[in-house]
């Protein structure tokens, strides 16, 4: 029973993992939280929605969707970056976060009101289920999909910040953007990139959400956004290792949670966790301490 | 300049001002002159308007910022039907202590809270209000769980049914809270939370204590949102969860960066003036929703001061304005 | 005869990370002193001072200090706002006004200890409360006036020019009377006319506030021209200290500032 649930839990985390790692390195590079990356969610599960109802819900159609979301959403946060938080960028803190959350409220209510979209629920095209039976517990293909997708994802990606010049760039610039840029790092394309990579990978996990979770709304990012946020600093907001880990510390929470205790105590297990861990350790499991210079 | 006697000549025109403001529309909605609906909606603006007051508080005023006012304003709308149907208190002191318990409630959160930088304390104060939430919603004996509480009190529902009433008592304590928050906010103690704000290592090493002044500045903004919340109760007859979730708390945020964060005029003015225009945009239907957020970006990208930025509106400089223009004129005609 | 000793310092240590930032920082200050801190740039300079006024906690080492009533004070772990009561008072390097208030609330700020009124009288506007208002106004105008700043007294601290805004930040530690003041680079961006104004200030103000003054500066003409003696830092530990003719001449400190070379050149004459 246990094992079937941290099952469920390692899918689920794995989701929230995809997702984190755009708040985390977003966070890391310009010091701002985007309220707005849980509705990136969202877009590419309804780009997803559009491309298996076109193509069909063979692995061929879910490749071309993943492929197509990805790109869509990746474009869709260079513009969001470049129009609405790079004129902010040295403006106050609060500022940017202001401008965040109303930038997610637009997403989620132009969703709405878009003719071709609308407020009401959909039916995500589903894969054929099948179920491998191990022992006592059973592991569906599609669990099976998410889990090693994502982690095929987390690879490259931490292939890409270790080894890529890209990735030395992102680096760079999140340490200290003006003496990367005193070192020729183009810190604007940078931090255009980093909005890039966290978005194509929020929207795989708005595709596989939708897959796991089949109705898909306007409004659907908000909690697993939500989610995927504690989970990033739970981790240690700006490290992309702590992202990946928070996210499955909190998807196997909120399933052992939703099994073993309540789910409707299930969300508010999430925020405690969060609250507890900013109290004892606000950096985060994996986050360094930053002092403000005196 | 400061007062040297209790009530001298300065105070006697922002006095028939409030009188005017208060007592008039009341008789004109009671003789339905001004008719129900429009009554409810400047009503509730006033509620607004005591929300916004109640995020500034903390947002603007402390440089703080809570992301989950709109918590301690449901705290209060169910604590108010508590105290008055439950423990049979007369209203209005079911609604003061109604923001006690919310300032109770502030100050325990605040003590973990506020030792948190920024980014952190806000996410924070947006997980105390969603569990707000979710306790609301799950203890149904007392709270009627998701499907909301009726204000069923014989006095809430005078309250409810006369909307002179509503309108008398929520603009009066809109009018003693903005009084009492101006005499705080210039005093010692006013200026040491104006100090955390500027900077808080200047602040402490000049001996304000910061985290003292934070958590002054958090209970005020909960007891006035707990207050908002008590008169919202009665107001409105019913309330549900809903009110503490993250999405009211950002609507009140927005009032006060349109209005100017540290600007009680602009709060005021921006909450009247957006719950005007919701009403008025009705027509929209759901490309309603959009233009708040854009208006929010705008003012961002373009104004960020908000409205009024931190200036306030002063009865001493609007009449020696008034004065110098008319001399003017005078001179003028003179010629 | 030797002035009372005001503040000790033993050892004082403060490791950031892996880097120790000062390393073993002693010394002893007495009453009216004006002694200078001084030593290359990164040298730990204001991260002593920061551990000496409550912003940072050392990681090793004690610091002891006699308030006006020569009761005994363990500063390590105090808070800033605690070490203001006990007569403390600092300003920063890079000037930390409260910007967008105004000069005069900038030195009622720090006049806090002195209300009398309690949260009932300010909410009503008792007369306690107004004559205490009275009373801050006046002490604030009064500082204001003494260094010719009170005309602007309602202007926007940060709407100050340069050298004025360094002075408001002086204003504002005198108002609470303290005992001792540690300056951060007051000279720092002042040409030297305004070097020679912030001297004659400077003495001016240990005369008539009856001041102990530590401070850090990288001028040397104000440096040599007012300190009474001099602690030099380099990489976070003490390298000289003494009068600042001794200091000039020392090797380690000319090594410190100027280069080995410079030394080879002083060396070889």
């Amino acid at each position: 029973m246990v094992i079937q649930q941290l099952i469920n839990g390692i899918s689920l985390g794995s989701i929230y993992a995809l997702i984190a790692l755009g708040y985390t390195m977003v966070y890391g590079i310009v010091k701002l939280i985007n309220f707005a990356h849980g509705d990136i969610l969202m877009v590419g599960a309804y780009v997803g929605f559009f491309v298996l109802s076109a193509f069909g819900t063979s692995p061929f159609g879910f490749f071309v969707a993943i492929i197509i979301s990805m790109v869509v959403c990746a474009l869709f946060a260079i513009v969001i970056e470049r129009f609405a938080y790079r004129p902010l960028r040295n403006a106050p803190r609060l500022n940017s976060l202001i401008t965040a959350i109303a930038m997610s409220l637009i997403i989620q209510n132009a969703a709405r009101v878009i003719p071709f979209i609308g407020p009401n629920p959909r039916q995500f095209p589903t894969l054929a289920k099948s179920t491998v039976y191990i022992g006592s517990f059973s592991l569906s293909n599609i669990q099976l999909i998410v889990i090693a997708l994502s982690a095929i994802l987390m690879l490259i990606l931490a292939y890409i910040i270790k080894f890529t010049k890209i990735g030395k760039a992102l680096r760079a610039v999140s340490f200290d953007n003006k003496a990367a840029s005193l070192m020729g790092i183009s810190v604007n394309k940078t931090i255009s990139f980093t909005f890039a990579l966290g978005a194509a990978l929020a929207a795989v996990g708005g595709v596989l959400y939708a897959t796991a979770y089949p109705q898909i709304t306007p409004t659907m990012g908000a909690a697993p956004g939500l989610k995927a946020f504690i989970a990033a600093v739970l981790g240690g907001i700006g490290s992309i290792p702590g992202a990946m880990i928070g996210g499955y510390i909190l998807g196997l929470a909120e399933t052992l949670a939703k099994g073993f205790i309540s789910s409707q105590f299930a969300n508010a297990i999430s925020f405690a966790i969060l609250i507890i861990i900013l109290l004892v350790k606000p950096t985060g499991l994996m986050g360094k301490n930053e002092r403000e210079k005196v | 300049m400061q007062n040297t006697k209790m009530f001298n000549k300065k105070m006697i025109f922002p006095l028939l001002v409030s009188l005017f403001l208060l007592i008039i529309p009341t008789i004109l909605i009671k003789f339905t002159i001004i008719d129900e609906y429009f009554a409810q909606i400047i009503t509730l603006a006033a509620i607004n308007a005591i929300m916004a007051i109640s995020v500034n508080i903390i947002c603007g005023f402390t440089g703080q910022l809570s992301l989950g006012q709109a918590s301690f304003m449901a705290i209060g709308a169910y604590m108010s039907i508590l105290l008055t149907e439950n423990l049979g208190l007369p209203m209005g002191l079911s609604i003061i202590f109604a923001g006690f318990s919310a300032a109770l409630v502030g100050f325990l959160i605040g003590f973990p809270t506020l030792k948190l930088r920024g980014d952190y304390l806000a996410i924070v104060t947006l997980g105390f209000g969603e569990i707000i939430k979710v306790i609301l919603m799950n203890f149904k004996s007392i709270t009627g769980g998701a499907n909301g509480k009726r204000f069923v009190a014989p006095a809430a529902v005078n309250f409810t049914l006369n909307p002179e009433v509503s309108f008398f008592v929520i603009v009066f304590f809109l009018i003693v809270i903005i009084v009492l928050f101006q005499n705080f906010i210039r005093s010692s103690f006013g200026r040491a939370i104006l100090a955390v704000r500027e900077d808080e290592i200047a602040a402490n090493s000049n001996g304000i204590g910061v985290f003292k002044y934070k958590m002054t500045g958090f209970i005020i903004a909960s007891f006035v949102a707990g207050i908002g919340g008590a008169l919202y109760a009665p107001f409105i007859g019913f309330i549900k969860p809903e009110m503490a979730s993250f999405n009211r708390s950002i609507e009140y945020l927005i009032f006060v960066v349109l209005g100017g964060m540290g600007s009680i005029t602009g709060s005021v003015v921006a909450a009247f003036t957006l719950t005007s225009l919701q009403e008025f945009l009705r027509f929209l239907q759901d490309y309603r929703l959009l233009v708040y957020p854009l208006i929010l970006i705008f003012v961002m990208l373009y104004k960020p001061d908000g409205l009024l930025g931190t200036r306030e509106f002063s009865f001493v400089k609007t009449e020696k304005r008034l004065f110098a223009f008319f001399k003017k004129v005078r001179v003028k005609n003179e010629k | 005869m030797k002035n009372k000793m005001i503040m000790q310092a033993t050892d004082l240590s403060i490791v950031f990370g892996g880097l120790r930032a000062v390393d073993k920082f002693s010394f002893e200050l007495y009453q009216n002193e004006l002694v200078g801190l001084i030593g290359p740039n990164g040298a730990g300079k204001t991260t002593v001072f920061n551990m000496l006024t409550g912003i940072y906690t050392p990681t090793e080492g004690e610091i002891i200090y006699w308030d006006e009533r020569s009761r005994v004070h363990s500063i390590g772990k105090k808070q800033p706002a605690v070490l203001n009561k006990v007569g403390i008072a600092r300003t920063f390097q890079n000037i930390r006004l409260f910007n967008s208030l105004s000069v005069i609330d900038n030195v009622k700020i720090a006049l806090h200890a002195h209300r009398k009124a309690n949260i009932f009288d300010v909410l009503l506007r008792t007369k306690k409360f107004r004559s205490d208002e009275g009373i801050i106004e006046e002490k604030a105008l009064q500082l204001l006036s003494l260094f010719k700043i009170a005309d602007k007294k309602d202007e926007l601290a940060k709407n100050l020019p340069y050298g004025e805004q360094r002075k408001l930040e002086i204003v504002r530690a005198l108002a609470a009377r303290p005992q001792v003041l540690f300056l951060d680079e007051p000279a720092a961006g002042m040409n030297p006319q305004e070097t020679e104004e912030l001297m004659e200030l400077i003495a001016f103000i240990r005369k008539e506030f009856d001041l102990t003054i530590l401070l850090i500066e990288h001028d040397m003409k104000l440096v040599m021209g007012i300190c009474e003696r001099l602690i030099v830092l380099d990489y976070g530990k003490i390298i000289a200290r003494g009068l600042p003719e001794e200091i000039k001449k020392d090797p380690q400190v000319i090594k410190a500032y100027l280069g080995e070379e410079a030394l080879e050149h002083v060396e070889s004459e």
